[in-house]
């Protein structure tokens, strides 16, 4: 029997995909002569097809924003509590498109497909993709779907980095822009986390310098480590230790190198579910485009030179435990947005669950969200 | 008018003053912006673009429903976010009470802005002293808490507030002392229960 249908879920979703034959010239100098796009939508994209929204995802996530798959009622969409009917961003109201990034594991074209010079999956030859080239194969996306102009896009995280980025390549083509949990550029602390977690995968040997897969192997080991790395940093010490305390697994210490604490089972647990679908090749170009992420680069530097020309109106949020990208990272970009008089909020939410509130439901940011969507004009 | 901004007006006497004083098109920065109804009124009546900065979360919400600029930055902590000269109006609206580096904000008002615009409640009116003659705080109208729930620091007179700005080198270009929302220009530091001012850098 199914389950009660529940009026604020966008209920069951089907992915597409888009194949793309004009090549992409990626911002490395290498070019993909086709790709895919998978991607998702919700709602009704009105006639004036004025009320499409972007969602960006992060590093981890997928085109499957809200909703679920007919045979995976449990598994909802990454977002599933933003975006729905009745939800902060309004499916009745929105035309809601999740896109997949280039270099995914999840649908669009990435290390895993098969490439065509060869009839072998691309692996350590598929290019290393940027921000820059995420929003580009998106706005061939937005050019299928017959979206000429977003009335916003938003993300988290990596997916802020996008939201930000869009309206710097398509200046024309977004309203508003969302951006959440964001950086405008990686610390070298940040970069130095992420080369831990790809020095872990390089070094597992079953990563096969990334031509893992037609050695039928895949290096687990490197990509568990990376997930619990990263999995360190997108939690608040505050979150961690309400969570786990200095719980043990066990009834005393083991004074051996079992699991003791409930930490180590959690981080365990998370690398090795992460371990199970994630791609190594994948995970390695993700923390790339967030280490070559940073538009002022061009400019010296100067980030309120590198952001006049963004043409939309802004909302940049951050969480208070966040300290991965600590609001004082966002407020780099609410300064230099100012220096160019755009129109900007800015929220600082006092949150306790670290870089990864972005994803939770907490009633000052969502109540935020929905008023801002709200005065939304389509 | 409508009846909207005539209770609003009637709410927040300053607010008129203020929307008299600031140019048409003019930047404009609200310091403590609540719930963001003088920008909004500001918007309305002049079409000065503003932002606001306020740290309460329920007031940044109503900021954003209300669709104004909003900052959720402490004020206290300096302006950091704001370059020199980048609005021609910072205003502190019945906030300078609740401010803890007094000195240290007017400072910041006209090192962000051409001119600060400031309001306070008058402790010097004559009620507030017959209050505290009685034996007790003032609570009014201008002055509506008790004094062990309220979020102000720094109560001042007329003449305390014009002698700090003399002593900091501010200028006093405008005043308005008012009470019921009408002008008082006898005796205003009896008479009057609040006090606007606009100000530059001397």
């Amino acid at each position: 029997m199914n389950a009660p249908h529940d009026p604020s879920s966008v209920g069951q979703v089907l992915a597409h995909k888009a194949h793309f034959d004009a090549p992409i010239r990626l911002r490395s100098g290498a070019e993909l002569p086709s790709y895919d796009i998978a991607y998702e939508t919700y709602g009704t994209l009105n006639a004036a097809r004025s009320n499409a929204v972007l969602v960006c995802h992060a590093l981890n996530a997928s085109h499957h924003v809200a909703g679920y798959y007919e045979n995976e009622r449990g598994n909802a969409g990454w977002w599933d509590n933003l975006v729905g009917p009745g939800k902060p961003l309004d499916t009745r109201r929105f035309f809601v498109v999740g896109s997949n990034y280039l270099g995914s594991c999840f649908g669009s074209t990435g290390p895993a497909s098969v490439n065509p010079a060869t009839g072998k999956p691309w692996g350590a030859d598929f290019p290393v993709v940027t921000v820059e080239d995420w929003v580009e194969a998106q706005a061939r996306l937005a050019d299928r779907l017959g979206i000429e102009r977003f009335a916003a896009v938003i993300g988290g995280s990596l997916g802020a980095m996008q939201a930000l980025q869009w309206t710097l390549s398509y200046p024309d083509r977004i309203r508003h822009s969302l951006v959440i949990a964001a950086a405008p550029r990686l610390t070298p602390q940040n970069i130095a986390f992420n080369e831990v977690a790809r020095q872990a995968i390089m070094t597992d040997p079953d990563f096969h310098g990334g031509h893992y897969y037609e050695k039928g192997v895949v290096p687990t080991r490197g990509l568990r480590i990376a997930r619990m790395i990263g999995h360190i940093t997108y939690l608040s010490g505050e979150a961690m230790a309400e969570k786990f305390g200095r719980v043990l697994r066990r009834a005393s210490l083991g004074f051996d190198f079992d699991i003791d604490f409930e930490i180590e089972s959690y981080l365990r647990y998370q690398g090795d579910k992460f371990s199970s679908y994630f791609d190594a090749n994948t995970y390695l170009r993700i923390t790339k485009a967030l280490d070559y992420f940073d538009p002022a680069a061009d400019f010296g530097g100067n980030l309120a030179a590198a952001l006049a020309r963004a043409k939309a109106a802004f909302l940049v949020v951050s969480f208070n435990s966040d300290w991965r990208f600590p609001p004082p990272r966002s407020r780099e970009i609410v300064r230099a947005l100012l220096d160019n008089r755009r129109i900007v909020s800015y929220l600082e939410i006092d949150a306790p669950g670290g870089h990864d509130a972005f994803l939770l439901e907490d009633p000052r940011y969502h109540g935020a969200l929905r008023a801002y969507f709200a005065n939304i004009d389509l | 008018m409508t009846s909207a901004e005539q209770a609003l007006l009637a709410a927040r006497p300053d607010f008129a003053a203020i929307a008299h004083w600031v140019k048409s098109g003019a930047r404009v920065l609200d310091l403590g912006c609540g719930d963001g109804s003088l920008l909004r009124y500001l918007w309305e009546a002049n079409q000065a673009p503003g932002y606001g900065v306020e740290i309460d979360d329920d007031s940044v919400l109503a900021c954003v429903a209300n669709d104004v600029n909003v900052l959720q930055v402490d004020l206290e902590s300096g302006l950091s976010l704001f370059a020199d000269q980048s609005f021609e109006y910072v205003i502190l609206s019945q906030t300078l009470q609740a401010v803890h580096h007094t000195e240290g904000i007017l400072r910041e008002m006209l090192r962000v802005g051409r001119e600060a615009i400031v309001s306070f409640p008058n402790f010097g009116h004559w009620y507030a002293r017959l209050q505290v003659v009685l034996g007790h705080m003032p609570v009014s109208k201008s002055l509506p808490y008790e004094w062990y729930e309220t979020p102000n620091v720094h109560h001042c007179t007329i003449t305390d507030f014009e002698d700090l700005c003399r002593r900091i080198g501010i200028r006093i270009r405008e005043k308005l002392v008012m009470h019921d929302g009408k002008p008082v220009t006898v005796l205003p530091n009896v008479l009057g229960s609040l006090a606007v001012y606009r100000c530059t850098a001397a």
